[in-house]
C-alpha cells in the first residue's frame, strides 16, 4: 500500500515538472526580430521544484488528507436534516425568487457601469443556460453546438439592422424564430444519433454556422463582424446623446433629464433581466406541461418511452427547437449590447461554457442554471487579479466543485419522496 | 385481434425471423415460448413495428400495420411491457403511470390509476416514491400497471418472470389471469414456459426464427417434445 502511493505520488511529481516547467519556466524574449529562449530566473525555477514536492508530498499522505477533509463538518449542514416539507418550501422558494427579481430590478441604479454591463452579460448567459438546460437536463441530449444558434439569433439582428433597418424589438421574435428554425432542421437528420455521435455532429453543426459566418464575407463581413447595431429603443425614445433615426425622440430630452450614458446600459439590463424572467417562466411551464414529461421519460428510458407511443422524433425535436429559439433570443440581446459581432464570439469554447453552466448548476434544475451562471460569468473577473492564472483559477474551482457537489450546485428536484410505512 | 402473417424480419443482413405465422384470437392468453435467441423478442419488436417486418404482414384489429411507424402502433390499443421492465426509475410511480396514459385526458387518466391501485395495491403504498428505489417485483407491478393505465385492449408482456423471486412470479402470473377476466387480450412471451403454458389457452413454439409447435397450452405441456427441451424432462 504504501509503495503503491509512493510510486503514483513520485509519477505525479514527475508529470507536474514535465507540465509545468516548459511553460513557466522558459521565456521567449524578443530581440530585435528574432525570438530567444530563456530560461527563467532561478525564484522561478524554484518555485516549480516547490511546487512538485507539494504534489509528491499530497499524493504520499492523499488517504490522511482527505480522511481529514471528510471529519470536517460539511459546508451545508441543513443537508442532514429531515427536507421541508414540499408545499412549505415551494412558497418560500417562490417568496425568495420574486424577492431577488425585485432586488434585481432596483440593484442597478445604485452600483457602477461596469457592475451593471457585467450582470448584463450574465442574464444572456441564464438565459443561454437555462435554454440549453431544456436540451441537455431534460431532453438529455448533448449539444455540443450550441452556440450556433446563439449565433443565428445575433446575425439575424445584426443583418436585418444593416441591411433592412430593422429595430431591435422586431429581430427579437424574428431572430428566436429564425434560430428555432435553425434547430428544427438541424434536428431532423441529427435526432437519429445518441450520446456520443449526436454531441459530435452538434459540434460540427457549431463550427459550420461559425465558419460560414467567417467567409461569407459579401454579405456578413467576415471576421471583420459588422458594427453599428443599433440600440434598443423605449417607445420611440433612443438612448444616444443625438436620435440616429428619423421619427425617434431621445430619451433624456423627453423626460427633461440630463444625458447620461448610464441610461443606455441600464435600460438593456432591464431588457435582459427581463427576458431571462420570460425565459425561466416560459421553460417552467414546459416543465409542468406533458411535452416536459415526455423530455424526461426519453432521457430516462428511450425504449419505455417508445413503447408508450411518445414519437422519438416529435420529443426531441420538440427540445431542440425550444433550446435554439431562447439562445436566438439570447443571441439578439447580445449583439445589442454589443453593438458589433464577429464570429470570435461564437466559437466552440462558448458552447462548452454554456455547457459548464448547465452542467455545474446541476442538471434540470433551473435555480441552479442561474446561480451557475452568475458564479461561471464573475469568478474570471473576480480572478482578474491573477491575470495569467485566471484561467487556472477558474479550472480550479471547477475541478473542486465537481469533486464536492458532482451533482450540481442545485440539482434538480423531482416531485417529493414520501415513504410510507410498509404493512 | 393479432395475426401474424408469414413475418419474416431482418437486423441488416441476418434473418431473425424466416417466415413466422401467429394468431392471438380476441380475450385469449396465448403464450410464446422459446429458448434463449429463438427471436422471441424480435417478434414482439417487428410488432411494435421497430424493425419492421421486412416480408409479411402484422394485421392489428383487421389493419395492416406492418408498415405504421412505432408510435402509431403503440397508440392503437395494444400496450407493451418491455422485456427487463424499463420503468423511469427517476419518475415517481404515479407519473410513471400518468406517462403510461399520456394520450388520455386527465379523467381517464385518474381512472385508470385507481383501477391499477386496484390490481396492485402495493403500487398504492408507494406511489410517491421514485420507481429506481423499488424491488423487481414491484417495479413489474409498476411496469404492468403502466401499460394498463392506455386501457389496452391487447397487452403484450415480455418476460414478466425475468428475474423475480418464485413468490412474487405467482403473483404476476395471478394478475395476468385477472386481466383475461377484464377481457384483455394477453400475448405472453417467457422463458417459464411451465408456468406460462398452464396459464395460456394456446401455446407457440419458436425455435431459431421459425414457429416449431402449435396447440392447446395443455396440450404443449403433456407434449413429449417440449417437456424435454423447455421443462427440464
Amino acid at each position: 500500500m504504501a509503495a503503491n502511493n509512493f510510486r503514483h505520488a513520485l509519477f505525479c511529481a514527475i508529470i507536474t515538472l514535465i507540465i509545468s516547467y516548459p511553460i513557466i519556466g522558459f521565456n521567449l524574449e524578443a530581440q530585435g526580430i528574432s525570438v530567444t529562449l530563456t530560461g527563467a530566473d532561478t525564484s522561478t525555477v524554484v518555485l516549480v521544484l516547490l511546487a512538485a514536492v507539494v504534489v509528491f508530498l499530497f499524493q504520499l499522505f492523499r488517504d490522511q488528507i482527505m480522511g481529514g477533509l471528510k471529519s470536517i463538518p460539511s459546508p451545508m449542514p441543513k443537508t442532514q436534516k429531515e427536507p421541508m416539507a414540499e408545499n412549505k418550501r415551494a412558497k418560500i422558494e417562490s417568496w425568495v425568487l420574486t424577492g431577488i427579481v425585485v432586488l434585481a430590478l432596483f440593484w442597478p441604479f445604485f452600483v457602477s457601469r461596469g457592475a451593471v454591463d457585467l450582470a448584463t452579460l450574465v442574464l444572456i448567459y441564464v438565459m443561454l443556460a437555462l435554454g440549453l438546460n431544456v436540451v441537455v437536463g431534460l431532453a438529455g441530449l448533448l449539444d455540443l453546438g450550441y452556440v450556433a444558434f446563439y449565433a443565428v439569433g445575433a446575425y439575424t439582428f445584426a443583418l436585418l439592422s444593416q441591411y433592412a433597418g430593422i429595430s431591435f424589438w422586431m429581430a427579437l421574435p424574428i431572430g428566436a424564430c429564425l434560430a428555432a428554425l435553425f434547430g428544427l432542421v438541424l434536428g431532423f437528420p441529427v435526432l437519429r444519433l445518441r450520446g456520443d455521435y449526436l454531441a459530435i455532429v452538434t459540434l460540427g453543426f457549431g463550427e459550420i454556422i461559425r465558419i460560414l459566418l467567417n467567409n461569407w464575407t459579401a454579405v456578413t463581413g467576415g471576421p471583420n463582424g459588422i458594427g453599428g447595431i443599433p440600440d434598443p429603443t423605449l417607445f420611440g425614445m433612443e438612448f444616444g446623446r443625438r436620435v440616429r433615426e428619423e421619427g425617434n425622440t431621445s430619451f433624456h430630452e423627453t423626460f427633461g433629464i440630463a444625458y447620461s450614458g448610464e441610461h443606455k446600459v441600464i435600460f438593456l439590463y432591464l431588457i435582459a433581466l427581463v427576458l431571462a424572467v420570460i425565459t425561466a417562466l416560459i421553460i417552467r411551464r414546459f416543465m409542468r406541461m406533458p411535452v416536459g414529461r415526455a423530455w424526461e421519460a426519453l432521457r430516462e428510458d428511450e425504449i419505455a418511452a417508445r413503447s408508450l407511443g411518445l414519437s422519438r422524433t416529435a420529443v426531441k425535436l420538440s427540445a431542440f427547437t425550444i433550446g435554439a429559439f431562447f439562445a436566438g433570443f439570447a443571441g439578439t440581446v447580445f449583439a445589442s449590447k454589443q453593438g458589433f459581432i464577429s464570429p470570435e464570439s461564437f466559437v466552440f469554447l462558448e458552447s462548452a461554457i454554456i455547457l459548464a453552466i448547465v452542467v455545474l448548476g446541476g442538471m434540470g434544475s433551473q435555480l441552479g442554471v442561474v446561480l451557475a451562471a452568475v458564479a461561471v460569468t464573475i469568478l474570471p473577473e473576480l480572478a482578474r487579479e491573477f491575470s495569467d492564472y485566471r484561467m487556472l483559477v477558474f479550472g480550479a474551482a471547477m475541478v473542486l466543485m465537481m469533486v464536492w457537489r458532482p451533482q450540481g450546485l442545485m440539482p434538480m428536484r423531482r416531485i417529493h419522496i414520501e415513504l410510507r410505512r410498509q404493512e | 385481434m393479432l395475426v401474424l402473417e408469414d413475418v419474416h424480419t431482418h437486423y441488416g443482413k441476418i434473418e431473425a425471423l424466416h417466415g413466422v405465422s401467429v394468431e392471438v384470437k380476441k380475450g385469449e392468453i396465448v403464450s410464446l415460448i422459446g429458448a434463449n435467441g429463438a427471436g422471441k423478442t424480435t417478434l414482439l419488436m417487428t410488432v411494435c413495428g421497430s424493425p419492421q417486418a421486412s416480408s409479411g404482414r402484422v394485421i392489428l384489429e383487421g389493419r395492416d400495420i406492418t408498415n405504421e411507424a412505432t408510435s402509431n402502433i403503440m397508440r392503437s390499443g395494444i400496450a407493451i411491457v418491455p422485456e427487463g421492465r424499463r420503468v423511469f426509475p427517476g419518475l415517481t410511480v404515479e407519473e410513471n403511470l400518468h406517462m403510461g396514459g399520456f394520450f388520455n385526458t386527465k379523467s381517464e387518466i385518474r381512472k385508470s390509476q385507481d383501477h391499477v391501485y386496484e390490481l396492485f395495491p402495493r403500487l398504492k403504498e408507494r406511489e410517491h416514491q421514485r420507481a429506481g428505489t423499488m424491488s423487481g417485483g414491484e417495479q413489474q407491478m409498476l411496469a404492468i400497471g403502466r401499460a394498463l393505465m392506455s386501457k389496452p385492449r391487447m397487452i403484450i408482456l415480455d418476460e414478466p418472470s425475468l428475474g423475480l423471486a418464485p413468490i412474487i412470479i405467482q403473483q404476476i402470473f395471478e394478475i395476468i389471469g385477472q386481466l383475461r377476466e377484464e377481457g384483455i387480450t394477453v400475448f405472453l412471451v417467457e422463458q417459464n414456459a411451465h408456468q406460462a403454458l398452464s396459464l395460456a389457452d394456446r401455446g407457440y413454439v419458436l425455435e431459431t426464427g421459425r414457429i416449431r409447435l402449435h396447440d392447446t397450452g395443455k396440450n404443449l405441456l403433456a407434449n413429449p417434445e417440449v417437456r424435454d427441451a423447455y421443462l427440464g424432462g
